[in-house]
C-alpha cells in the first residue's frame, strides 16, 4: 500500500506538469488565432485608438512571454484572473475600481457545478445501464439480443449528438411531452426540478457514451471465458449467469473501469453541442463563447479544468484497477 | 455385481480446426465401478482430457460429441438437458484440473471457492460447508487448515493449491472425480505429497476416479486399472499390475521402454584443464529479493552439466547471469578464464555469439509471424555476416542437422509445426551462431516422452559432432541420468552438491539430493506406499533423536 501512495503522488506531480504544458499550448494556440480581444469586442469599425486603449488596459500590448508568466505567477497564487469581457463592462459602467469585479473563478464555478451535475446524472444512468447490457450481451453472445444491443449502441454512437438530441426532444418533449426540452436551470432550484430539467440532455449523453462502455464490458468478459477458472466454475455446475457475474466480471474490471473513466472525463469536457441544443448553462458553452472573443483568462481556466478532469479520472481509474486486483491488494 | 457407476459407450468427439471437424475421440468405451480408480494414459493429443471431460458430459468450446453415450448412474449425460447436468456437476461428479494456479479464480478467496458448490447446490449451509472445507484441508495435510482458506490463490504455493483444489472437488462428497494431470506442473518433492493426499482421501470416501496423466510411474501408484489411449482410440486396458508386468500392444511396450536412453559416459576431465565457463561466487538478486547466494561451478568444453533443483531454486537465474541478462551483485562469470562483462550490453558480438540459449516453451520462444528460414537466418546474418545464397545454404545445412527437410520446412511458420519440431528449430537457431556453449532451460519438460527422447538424442549427437558444452537446467532426474556428465544440485539459491553424475546417483547423498532422488516415481505400483512408510519411519527416528 505504501507503493500505492507513492504512485498517487507521482501521478499527481506528473499531472501538474501536464497542466503546465497544456497551459502553454493553449496560450500559444489562442494567440495564434487572428485578431485579439480588443478587435473582437469593438468590431470592424473600431478606431485604432480605441483598440489600442483597450489593449493597454488589459495588458495585451505586452510581449507574449511576459503575459504568459504574469498569468502563471497569479495562477500560482490562486488567482485565475479577471475575464476580459467582465473587466471591460465594469470599465464602461464606470465602476472599474470597485472591488466587486467578477473574477474568472466566480464565472466558472456555477457553470462547472452545472456540468458536474449533468455528468453525474448521466453517469448514474449510463454506467449501470451499459455494464448490465454488456453482461447480458456476453451471457447471450451471438443471440438476437446480443446483436440487437450492439446494433442499437453502435447506431447511437455513430449519430451526431445534436441529431440524437432532436430525436429525443421530438419523442419525449413534443409528441409525448413528458420531459422539458429546455434545460434552463438556475441557482436556487429544487433538486427534483433540476433533475427533471437535466434528464433529456442526460439521456442524450447516455446514448452517446453507452456503446463504448457496453462493448468493452462484453469484450472483457468474453475474453476471460476461455480461462481455466471459468471452465472450473462451469464444471462445478454453476449457472451461466453466475459464471459471468461472479467468476468473469471481477477479473474483467480493470479494462471496464478504464473505459468508464475516459467516458466520464468526456462528459465533463466534451458536451458543448448537447449544452447548446438544450440551452444548458454548462462550462462548455462558456468555453466556446470565450474562444470566440479571445478571452484568454477564461479559456485558460476552462482548459485547465478540462485537463485536470482527464488526469484525475485516469488516476482514479488506475487506483480502482489496482484495488480490483487481489494480487496487488493482498501481496504474498 | 451392481451396474457400473459410469458407463461410456462408443463415445465420439470432434473438434473444429479451421473450417473442418476432425475426430478427437474415435469411439471409446469404458466402465467404472463405485470406488474404483481408472488411469488414462497417452501422449499429448491422445484425447485424454477430452475423454475425461466427456465423462462429465462436458465439451470445450470448438468440440462436439457426435455419437455414443455417457451414462452416469442411470442418466445419459450426452442427452440430458443443461440444468440436469448442472445438478450433477460439482455435486456428484467433480473435476480436478492440471494447473490449480490457473483453475482457481484469482478474484476470490480459496474458501469462498471451496464452499461455492455445496452452498449453490443446496447440499449444506455456508457455515457447514466452511467447517467441512477446513476438515478436508486437515485431511489433505494442508498447513494451517483453519486459516489457509482465507488466503487468495496467489498467496499459496502450487502444491498446496493443488490439494486445495482436491478439497474443492471433495466438498460435496461426489461419487466420481476426474483428475486431469493434477501433479504434472509440480516439483517431484511436492508431487509426492499431493499424490499421497489424493490417494488417501479417495480411499477414505470410496470415491471413484478417472486419473489422467502421461506419467506411467504416477499412474502406477494411483490406479486400479489402466487404459492406454493413442490418437483418440483405445490401445488396451488391463489392471495395473498386469499392464506393468506384461503390456500386450507394441505401442504400450514402447511407452514403457522410453526411459532406457542413456548416453555412454565420457572420460573424466583432464586435470589442470581450464573450464570453458566458470561461475565464481555469484550473488544475484531481483530488486531487493536475493535469489543466488555465492554460487560457483564450472562447465568444461564438450561436456554436459545438469543443474537440478525445485522451482525457485535459482537454476534459471544462474542462466540469466551467465547470459548477462541479470548482472550479478557480486562475483563474476569467466569464459575460458577471462571475466565476461556483467551485462550483455557490455559484451562484444563475439562474446555474445559463444553463449546461446534454448528455451522451455518453443511455442513462445519463436516469433509466430516469421518463417523457419527467417528465424534461423537471423542469427546467421547477425553473428556470421552471411547474406543471400550463402545465408540460405547455411540455414539449409542447419535444418539438415536438426533432421528437418529444408525443402519442406524453410518457408513454414512455427504454428504449422509440432511441439518437438518447434523445439528442434529452437536448437537450430542456437546452433546458427556457432556457439561453444548452449544453455538448455527445461527444453524437454513441455514435450511427450518419446519426443523428448528424440530431442535428447539430437542434443547428444550435436555435442559429439561440434564439441558443444551444455548447461542443462531441469527438474527431471530421468533426463539427468540420460545425458549429464556432471550434476549441480541447487536449493534456495545455493549449490547443495556438485560432482560427477555417477557419484551423484550413488549413495551416500546429501540429504536434499536424497530427497530429490527418492521422490522420482518408479514404475513399481508399491513404490509410493513403501516410500511413505520409509519416510514416516525416518521422521519417527528424527523426532526420537530430537527428543533426546
Amino acid at each position: 500500500m505504501a507503493s500505492m501512495g507513492r504512485m498517487i503522488a507521482q501521478r499527481l506531480l506528473l499531472g501538474l506538469l501536464t497542466l503546465f504544458v497544456v497551459s502553454i499550448l493553449i496560450f500559444l494556440a489562442v494567440n495564434a488565432l487572428p485578431g485579439d480581444f480588443a478587435q473582437a469586442i469593438l468590431g470592424q469599425s473600431a478606431t485604432p485608438e480605441a483598440v489600442e486603449a483597450i489593449r493597454r488596459g488589459l495588458g495585451l500590448d505586452q510581449p507574449l512571454v511576459t503575459r504568459y508568466f504574469q498569468w502563471l505567477w497569479r495562477l500560482l497564487h490562486g488567482d485565475l484572473g479577471v475575464s476580459f469581457a467582465q473587466a471591460n463592462f465594469a470599465a464602461y459602467v464606470g465602476s472599474a475600481s470597485s472591488a466587486e469585479a467578477i473574477t474568472v473563478a466566480d464565472q466558472i464555478a456555477p457553470r462547472f457545478r452545472n456540468t458536474l451535475f449533468l455528468a453525474g446524472v448521466t453517469a448514474a444512468i449510463a454506467v449501470p445501464l451499459s455494464v448490465s447490457l454488456g453482461i447480458l450481451a456476453a451471457l447471450y453472445r451471438g443471440s438476437i439480443f446480443d446483436r440487437g444491443v450492439n446494433i442499437a449502441a453502435l447506431t447511437a454512437i455513430s449519430s451526431p449528438e445534436f441529431f440524437l438530441a432532436y430525436i429525443l426532444i421530438l419523442f419525449l418533449g413534443v409528441l409525448n411531452p413528458v420531459l422539458p426540452s429546455l434545460s434552463n436551470i438556475y441557482e436556487g432550484m429544487s433538486f427534483g426540478e433540476r433533475l427533471l430539467k437535466t434528464l433529456l440532455p442526460a439521456l442524450t449523453l447516455t446514448l452517446v457514451v453507452t456503446a463504448h462502455m457496453m462493448r468493452m464490458t462484453r469484450a472483457a468478459i468474453i475474453n476471460l471465458l476461455a480461462s481455466p477458472y471459468i471452465e472450473m466454475a462451469r464444471l462445478k455446475g454453476m449457472s451461466p449467469l453466475r459464471v459471468i457475474v461472479r467468476h468473469a466480471l471481477p477479473n474483467a474490471l480493470a479494462p471496464i473501469i478504464n473505459v468508464i473513466a475516459i467516458n466520464l472525463a468526456y462528459l465533463v469536457t466534451g458536451v458543448v453541442v448537447v449544452e447548446v441544443v438544450f440551452v444548458y448553462p454548462g462550462i462548455g458553452q462558456l468555453f466556446v463563447d470565450s474562444v470566440k472573443i479571445r478571452d484568454i483568462p477564461v479559456v485558460q481556466a476552462c482548459c485547465l479544468v478540462f485537463a485536470a478532469a482527464y488526469i484525475l479520472m485516469n488516476l482514479l481509474a488506475d487506483i480502482l484497477s489496482i484495488l480490483s486486483n487481489p494480487r496487488l491488494r493482498h501481496p504474498k | 455385481m451392481s451396474a457400473p457407476l459410469l458407463k461410456i459407450r462408443d463415445i465420439r468427439i470432434e473438434g473444429r480446426a479451421d473450417e473442418e471437424w476432425l475426430p478427437i475421440i474415435r469411439g471409446v468405451s469404458l466402465d467404472l465401478n463405485k470406488g474404483e480408480v481408472l488411469g488414462l494414459i497417452g501422449e499429448s493429443g491422445a484425447g485424454k482430457s477430452t475423454l475425461g471431460l466427456a465423462a462429465m458430459g462436458y465439451t470445450r468450446d470448438g468440440c462436439r460429441i457426435t455419437g455414443g453415450s455417457v451414462e452416469f448412474d442411470g442418466t445419459d449425460l450426452v442427452q440430458a438437458p443443461a440444468d440436469v447436468k448442472r445438478g450433477l456437476l460439482g455435486r456428484r461428479i467433480a473435476y480436478v484440473a492440471q494447473s490449480a494456479a490457473a483453475s482457481f479464480n484469482p478474484a476470490h478467496r480459496i474458501l469462498d471457492q471451496c464452499v461455492e458448490a455445496p452452498v449453490v447446490h443446496g447440499v449444506m449451509s455456508r457455515r457447514e460447508a466452511e467447517a467441512e472445507a477446513m476438515e478436508l484441508y486437515r485431511r489433505l495435510r494442508l498447513p494451517d487448515p483453519e486459516v489457509i482458506g482465507f488466503r487468495y490463490p496467489h498467496q499459496v504455493s502450487g502444491g498446496q493449491l493443488q490439494r486445495a483444489m482436491t478439497a474443492m472437488a471433495m466438498a460435496c462428497k461426489p461419487d466420481l472425480i476426474i483428475f486431469d494431470e493434477p501433479t504434472t506442473s509440480l516439483d517431484v518433492t511436492t508431487q509426492i505429497e499431493v499424490l499421497a493426499a489424493i490417494r488417501d482421501i479417495v480411499e477414505q470416501f470410496g470415491t471413484a476416479a478417472i486419473y489422467i496423466t502421461h506419467d506411467l510411474a504416477v499412474v502406477a501408484q494411483m490406479a486400479d486399472r489402466i487404459k492406454v489411449l493413442l490418437r483418440g482410440e483405445e490401445v488396451e486396458e488391463a489392471d495395473t499390475r498386469t499392464m506393468l508386468a506384461a503390456p500386450r500392444e507394441e505401442y504400450t511396450k514402447s511407452l514403457w521402454a522410453v526411459r532406457s536412453f542413456q548416453r555412454p559416459p565420457k572420460p573424466a576431465v583432464a586435470g589442470g584443464q581450464a573450464p570453458l565457463i566458470a561461475l565464481r561466487n555469484i550473488t544475484a538478486a531481483y530488486g531487493k529479493a536475493p535469489v543466488l547466494h555465492d554460487v560457483s561451478f564450472d562447465i568444461h568444453a564438450g561436456r554436459t552439466v545438469a543443474v537440478v533443483g525445485e522451482s525457485g531454486s535459482g537454476k534459471s537465474t544462474a542462466a540469466r547471469v551467465i547470459t548477462g541478462l541479470l548482472p550479478p551483485s557480486r562475483g563474476e562469470v569467466l569464459f575460458e578464464g577471462e571475466a565476461l562483462p556483467a551485462s550483455y550490453k557490455g559484451r562484444s558480438r563475439d562474446q555474445l555469439r559463444q553463449i546461446q540459449m534454448i528455451y522451455q516453451m518453443a511455442d513462445t520462444a519463436l516469433n509466430p509471424s516469421r518463417t523457419i528460414g527467417e528465424i534461423i537466418g537471423r542469427p546467421v546474418q547477425f553473428y556470421l555476416g552471411l547474406t543471400g545464397q550463402e545465408k540460405r545454404r547455411r540455414v539449409e545445412e542447419l535444418l539438415e542437422q536438426i533432421e528437418l527437410d529444408p525443402g519442406e520446412y524453410f518457408n513454414r511458420l512455427p504454428g504449422e509445426l509440432s511441439g518437438g519440431q518447434k523445439q528442434r528449430v529452437g536448437i537450430a537457431r542456437a546452433l546458427a551462431a556457432e556457439p561453444r556453449f548452449i544453455i538448455c532451460d527445461e527444453v524437454t519438460s513441455a514435450l511427450d516422452q518419446l519426443v523428448a527422447e528424440g530431442i535428447l538424442k539430437l542434443l547428444a549427437r550435436l555435442q559429439d559432432e561440434l564439441g558443444l558444452a551444455y548447461m542443462f537446467i531441469t527438474h527431471d532426474l530421468a533426463t539427468v541420468r540420460a545425458i549429464a556428465d556432471e550434476v549441480v544440485v541447487m536449493k534456495e539459491g545455493r549449490v547443495v552438491e556438485a560432482g560427477g553424475k555417477d557419484e551423484m546417483f550413488r549413495p551416500p547423498h546429501h540429504p536434499y539430493t536424497d530427497l530429490l532422488l527418492s521422490s522420482v516415481p518408479e514404475m513399481d505400483p508399491d513404490w509410493l506406499s513403501r516410500l511413505l512408510a520409509r519416510r514416516a519411519e525416518g521422521e519417527i527416528r528424527h523426532q526420537g533423536a530430537d527428543g533426546v
